[in-house]
Formats: C-alpha cells, sequence, structure tokens
C-alpha cells in the first residue's frame, strides 16, 4: 500500500471543489481514460482582473491523481492567471506534504490540466504532448522517445549520462534497466555500441582489462550560463531524495560565479553534520561542472545581493 | 497495541496471500524450538526433523494425488517453483529453442520467458485469450511442435480464476513431445487434483496461497522427468534443490495441505455460494459493472468485477477505509499507468480494466462479512463516480458504453 501524507488522504477523502463548474471560461482537460489517468479542470475567471474566481474538477484516476486535482483547486482559487502559471507541479506536490516518486505523474498531470486551462482563457492551443512514447521513468515522467532524443543529439553511453541529461532514473531508480534497454536500442543503431572481442575459452580478454583513465585536465567545453546552471540544479536535484531521507533537504539559493549559496533545512539545519553534507555537495557539484566551485551556506550570502 | 487488538477488518484478498492458519502455525512452533536440528545432521536432534519433512512431503502428495512422495521437492515459493521449471527444462533439452505459454501468466513465469526470449534468443509463444479470459485453443495446437521444450500454462489465473483445461492441454503437449509445466499457484487446494494419472510432467505451487507461511512452496516434478536443479550445493531435496531446509515452513506447508484436503468440500461449497451471493448483489446493486474471467468455470473463491469509469486504487483506499481489503487489476496500485495484462489481454475496454476490482474469499470468509460488503460497495463506487469526469448526473455516457459479451 502506498504510504500517503494526511494530507493527501485529506483531499482523497474529502476532496474540495469536486464536480462540474457550470460557469466556467477556462477548461483544461488532460491526460485519458487509455492511460488510466485523465483530468478536467474548470475555471471561472474574472476577463477584467484576471482573478480565478472558482476552481472545480473532475478526475479519473487514482487516490494521489484525486488528491491532486482537489490540491490544485485550493492552491489557484484566488491567484490572477500569471500567478497561477507559476504553481508547478513540484509546488502541488509540497502542498500534499509529499508524493510517492511512483506517483509524481499526478502532480504533473494537475499542472498540465493549469496549464491547458489558462491556454484555453487566453484563446490559445494547447499542445499535449505527454503520451508520446512509453512512460519510462515515472518519476520525472520522461518517455523512451525523450530519452531516445537525448541519447542521439548529445551522443550519450551510459545510464549515468542519460540521467544527467533528462532526470529519467534519478529518483526511484526502478526504471534503470528500462533506460539501458532504451540506450542499448539507440546505440544498436547508431553503430555506437562495437561487439566485445572474442578471447580463448576460460580466460580473461585484455578488453576487459579497463587502462586507468587519464587525468581528467582537458579543459571541458565552455558552458553558457544557463547550461551551467541547469548541471547545478540536477546535481542537487539527484542528491536530494539521500539527504531526504535523512529527514533532511538541500535546496539552491543563488550562483555567483564560482560560489554556489544553497540552505539546507529539515534535519540538516543545525546538524552537526551538516559541514559535511555541504562537502558532498561540493564534490557533487564539482564533479557535475568538472570545475571547481565552492558550496557555502545561504547565510552567507553578501547583502543586497 | 498488541497484535490481538487489531481491528483486521474483512479479508477478502486470499489470492494475494492468505492467513498462516492457527493449526499450520501449532505444528510449525516445536520446528523453531526444541525441533531446531538441521535434518542433514547425524544426530537425534536431526533425525527428528528429517522425519517430520517427510511427512510434511507426504501431504502434499495426497493434495496433489501424485503418485510417490519423491514428485515433491520443496522450494521457497511458486517464483522459485516456476523459474526451476522451465529452466531445468531448456537445460535438459538444449536442442529445443522454443517455449509456449499464455498471455495471462503470473509474471514469474512472463518476466522469465521475456529474458529468455530477449538474452537467451529463445522463441516464446504467447497464447492470447477471448474475452472471457479461455485459452485459444487453436494457437495453442499451432504453436507446439518439435522444436517446444516446454509449454507453461497456468492451471488457474489469479485475477479472474478462470480455469485452463489442463488436463487437455498437457496431452496436447505430450503428444507434440514437450513437457507440461503448470503454474497451480491459485489452484491447489481450492480444486481437487490426481497427478498421478495425470499427463501434467511439472506443477508449481505456494504455501501462503493456502493458509501455510510466506517462503514456502513446492515443485511437483514426474518421477522420470530430466531434471536440472537451479539451486547448485548441497544434496538437500535429492540434489534437486540445494540448501538447508526451510523446515518450519516445509512442517507448515505439510499441515496446510492437510487442512486443504479436509475443506476442500466447503470451498466448493460454503464459499463458493458467498461468492455468487456477494457478486449477485453487486451487479444488481451497481450500474455498469460486469464480472471478468469465465463466470461459469473458475475457482469457488474468486470474483472479479470491473466498475467503468473509475480507477481501482480509489475503490481500494475507499474499502480499505471501510475495513475491507481487496484488490485490483488497476496499474496505480503498481506506479504504472496500464491497466493489468490480464484485462488488456481479455480485450476488457479501458472504460472497465481500469476498475476491475477483485473479491477473493477462503474458507475464513463469513456470511456476516459478505453481507458488509454487499452494504458498502454501492455507495463507493457511487462517490467516485461522481468525481469521474466520464459520468454524468444521468448515467453512463453513452458514447462509452462499451459491448462486453
Amino acid at each position: 500500500m502506498w504510504n500517503y501524507t494526511d494530507k493527501v488522504k485529506e483531499h482523497f477523502f474529502n476532496p474540495k471543489n469536486a464536480g462540474a463548474l457550470d460557469e466556467a471560461n477556462a477548461v483544461g482537460e488532460v491526460g485519458s481514460i487509455t492511460c488510466g489517468d485523465a483530468l478536467k479542470l474548470m475555471m471561472k475567471v474574472n476577463p477584467d482582473s484576471q482573478v480565478i474566481e472558482d476552481a472545480k474538477f473532475q478526475t479519473f484516476g487514482c487516490g494521489s491523481a484525486i488528491a491532486s486535482s482537489s490540491a490544485l483547486t485550493e492552491m489557484i482559487i484566488g491567484k490572477t492567471v500569471d500567478e497561477a502559471l507559476a504553481v508547478t507541479n513540484r509546488d502541488i506536490a509540497e502542498y500534499l506534504g509529499g508524493l510517492p516518486p511512483e506517483k509524481m505523474h499526478c502532480s504533473v498531470m494537475g499542472a498540465e490540466a493549469l496549464r491547458a486551462a489558462i491556454a484555453n482563457f487566453k484563446g490559445e492551443e494547447w499542445v499535449d504532448d505527454h503520451e508520446e512514447g512509453e512512460l519510462v521513468c515515472k518519476c520525472f515522467g520522461i518517455d523512451a522517445a525523450m530519452i531516445e532524443r537525448a541519447v542521439t543529439v548529445n551522443s550519450l553511453t551510459t545510464l549515468e549520462e542519460v540521467t544527467h541529461y533528462t532526470k529519467a532514473g534519478g529518483s526511484c531508480q526502478t526504471c534503470h534497466e528500462k533506460i539501458e534497454e532504451v540506450l542499448e536500442a539507440v546505440l544498436a543503431k547508431t553503430g555506437a555500441l562495437a561487439p566485445p572481442k572474442p578471447h580463448a575459452p576460460g580466460t580473461v580478454g585484455l578488453d576487459a582489462i579497463k587502462p586507468l583513465a587519464p587525468k581528467a585536465e582537458a579543459a571541458p567545453a565552455k558552458l553558457t550560463n544557463v547550461q551551467r546552471m541547469q548541471k547545478i540544479m540536477f546535481a542537487i536535484e539527484e542528491l536530494r531524495p539521500q539527504i531526504q531521507r535523512d529527514g533532511g533537504d538541500v535546496e539552491l539559493v543563488d550562483i555567483d560565479g564560482k560560489d554556489i549559496y544553497v540552505r539546507l533545512t529539515g534535519a540538516c539545519s543545525g546538524c552537526s553534520q551538516s559541514a559535511g553534507t555541504m562537502m558532498g555537495v561540493q564534490a557533487k557539484l564539482v564533479e557535475a561542472l568538472g570545475e571547481f566551485v565552492r558550496v557555502k551556506p545561504a547565510s552567507l550570502l553578501p547583502v543586497g545581493a | 497495541m498488541t497484535a490481538n487488538t487489531v481491528q483486521l477488518g474483512i479479508y477478502l484478498d486470499n489470492n494475494a496471500t492468505t492467513r498462516v492458519d492457527p493449526e499450520v502455525l501449532a505444528e510449525m512452533l516445536p520446528l523453531f524450538t526444541e525441533q531446531f536440528g538441521n535434518p542433514s545432521s547425524m544426530h537425534g536432534f536431526g533425525a527428528a526433523v528429517g522425519g517430520k519433512i517427510e511427512w510434511a512431503r507426504k501431504q502434499v502428495q495426497a493434495l496433489l494425488g501424485a503418485a510417490h512422495d519423491s514428485e515433491i521437492v520443496f522450494t521457497s515459493g511458486g517464483t522459485e517453483s516456476d523459474n526451476t521449471a522451465i529452466l531445468s527444462v531448456l537445460e535438459a533439452y538444449p536442442k529445443k529453442k522454443s517455449i509456449v505459454t499464455s498471455v495471462v501468466e503470473h509474471p514469474a513465469v512472463l518476466a522469465l520467458c521475456d529474458y529468455l526470449e530477449k538474452k537467451r534468443g529463445y522463441t516464446v509463444h504467447r497464447i492470447g485469450v477471448d474475452n472471457r479470459g479461455n485459452l485459444n485453443l487453436d494457437a495453442y495446437k499451432a504453436a507446439l511442435g518439435p522444436d517446444v521444450a516446454i509449454v507453461s500454462i497456468m492451471w488457474a489465473n489469479n485475477e479472474t480464476g478462470t480455469i485452463f483445461p489442463i488436463e487437455e492441454l498437457a496431452q496436447l503437449a505430450k503428444a507434440a513431445g514437450a513437457v507440461f509445466h503448470t503454474d497451480a499457484v491459485q489452484a491447489v487446494g481450492k480444486i481437487p487434483m490426481t497427478l498421478a494419472t495425470s499427463a501434467v510432467d511439472m506443477l508449481s505451487l505456494s504455501g501462503h496461497k493456502l493458509h501455510a507461511p510466506k517462503g514456502i512452496g513446492a515443485l511437483y516434478v514426474k518421477r522420470g522427468l530430466r531434471f536440472r536443479p537451479m539451486l547448485r550445493g548441497g544434496h538437500q531435496e535429492r540434489s534437486r534443490r540445494a540448501g538447508t531446509e526451510n523446515a518450519p515452513g516445509i512442517v507448515g506447508l505439510g499441515a496446510a495441505a492437510q487442512l486443504a484436503l479436509m475443506h476442500m468440500t466447503d470451498e466448493n461449497t460454503r464459499v463458493k455460494a458467498l461468492r455468487d451471493k456477494l457478486e449477485q448483489a453487486i451487479l444488481a446493486a451497481v450500474p455498469n459493472c460486469f464480472v471478468t474471467g469465465n463466470p461459469a468455470n473458475r475457482l469457488p473463491n474468486t470474483c472479479n468485477v470491473a466498475f467503468e469509469y473509475i480507477e481501482g486504487e480509489a475503490i481500494l483506499l475507499l474499502l480499505n477505509e471501510a475495513g475491507i481489503a481487496a484488490s485490483s487489476g488497476s496499474a496505480c496500485t503498481s506506479g504504472s499507468l496500464e491497466p493489468s495484462h490480464v484485462m488488456r489481454a481479455m480485450g476488457v475496454p479501458y472504460t472497465a480494466a481500469h476498475g476491475a476490482t477483485r473479491f477473493s474469499l477462503s474458507r475464513e470468509t463469513t456470511e456476516e462479512e459478505i453481507d458488509r460488503v454487499i452494504a458498502v460497495v454501492p455507495g463507493i463506487i457511487a462517490k467516485l463516480r461522481s468525481l469521474s469526469p466520464y459520468w454524468s448526473q444521468a448515467g453512463a455516457p453513452k458514447e462509452f458504453a462499451p459491448v462486453y459479451s
């Protein structure tokens, strides 16, 4: 049985704003009965003030899908359309006190329905690209097609690289075998996968003995600021589950050249081991960026920065 | 709170696992305390345990109607039995490169077959079923050929309870020169068996589905069949399954087999009648739902009802809140978005497959419990449908009404 938080249960057993909203002028529908999850979000937006005055939902789905929908309506009522656009799936999950990693797609569905409804209100066309291929990483909602694209475009060769580029497999890790299959299929197609050299029976082939990797001193290709920031964000995202398991959390606050400011929260704040945690974050970032950076607590952020 | 004061509620998920029978537990307990010897040891401590294991083997033999007690190999459970059976045959007949199985098997068979196909180059014929879950016999016959090493078809399906014509399938396999294995994890203890006069070569069973503990099972291997062990090591189980015997588990399984044989009639009369009562009451009170599988030919304890336009996990959560434990063929319970492979194989429409809910009874189920479930289910379904975008105030939308005969 899933380990749902009390907040998820509360919103599932007594959903808020369930049902049809007759005077809706913004409707977003995502998912389908085929994939087992569907959400119809209906909002009444004041055309002058752009404020979402009311919102209701109808959901076909599991407990966390219904809870995510209910939470979403509570979060957006009273917000302007532009304010609501800032609501991410993470916000929905956090509002609920967290969702099991395998259920994060329920919060993604909520965020997508919101965007679809706002697009509908603005008279824009909403493109739902959710169901492109088989969903491989359920935690981050990454499908096979996206992994294939990332592997091809960036010439990726390892599972680790796929995780770095797409986030797929970065959380619960249950999809690692599937990612490897997708990876192998692409590599086989592009011919990047050379067959191992045969060797005499009962012996170990020389190809099995890997030479020591040369010291990495070659200057890595210069990253753009955005790429660099993304790398830092991904690296921290990867670390979070580990830190969360210990009851804490880490959040990126600012990047100032070589100085990266983070905030430790939960059990980590004030923990005697927090310096060690900071060192761990630093090591991870150095590895991810291939350059030396200093990780500092947010409290050291220069005033006025 | 002690274990005795926990409100356990109504347990209708016996195809997932059963409660260990108190009599089974009583038989097992001495194996943890005074009779703790290793049966392989050359002293009295060991000998006492060895004798109990042989007693248990005879009980399992009796339940299966097998000709010899030496045909019973104790394993860790259904998955190990299934894996051992298939791998043993492939190793014993290395020139044959095909496997025949069905699309509705348990993952213990399906996942292994997928692996053998992908990584070891075997050809796997997966026989389909019709919309009532009956095996496509023509496709089955067509798949049998000289290259088939093993046929592995379940006796009864875990989700719908649908029973396959095992004897007929086994004889056809035999005529084609293939070994016939059946995963009978759900069927053992619920329907009578006489393996002594059957064409079945191998059969898997699992203790915890028949009121024995988890972690114990058995593989039936017909005398004379070529066998290659999966676990190699010591000479336990006549070198067919190495590893120190799980003596308490084995004795528990023996006791459970004895009880299952004794209660077989109850299973097929009282339990079956309760199942039918539950099913008919649900069908009468709830619109847009139907029984999946073959209602005329299935396990006496299983009913699987598909509720249209709602999703299984949500049903389970509300049932659980009402103190009722059931199971779902919905994928969201597993974190996947696809409904169960069994529902999909039967072509159950998506509108209903996601809402498939399994109620599986046991000899411990009472009439009061069934009455309570009957009272609660319609309200739960109505509540969830009121939230569903596919269900209008007036009832089921016309365009979705699937035909399912």
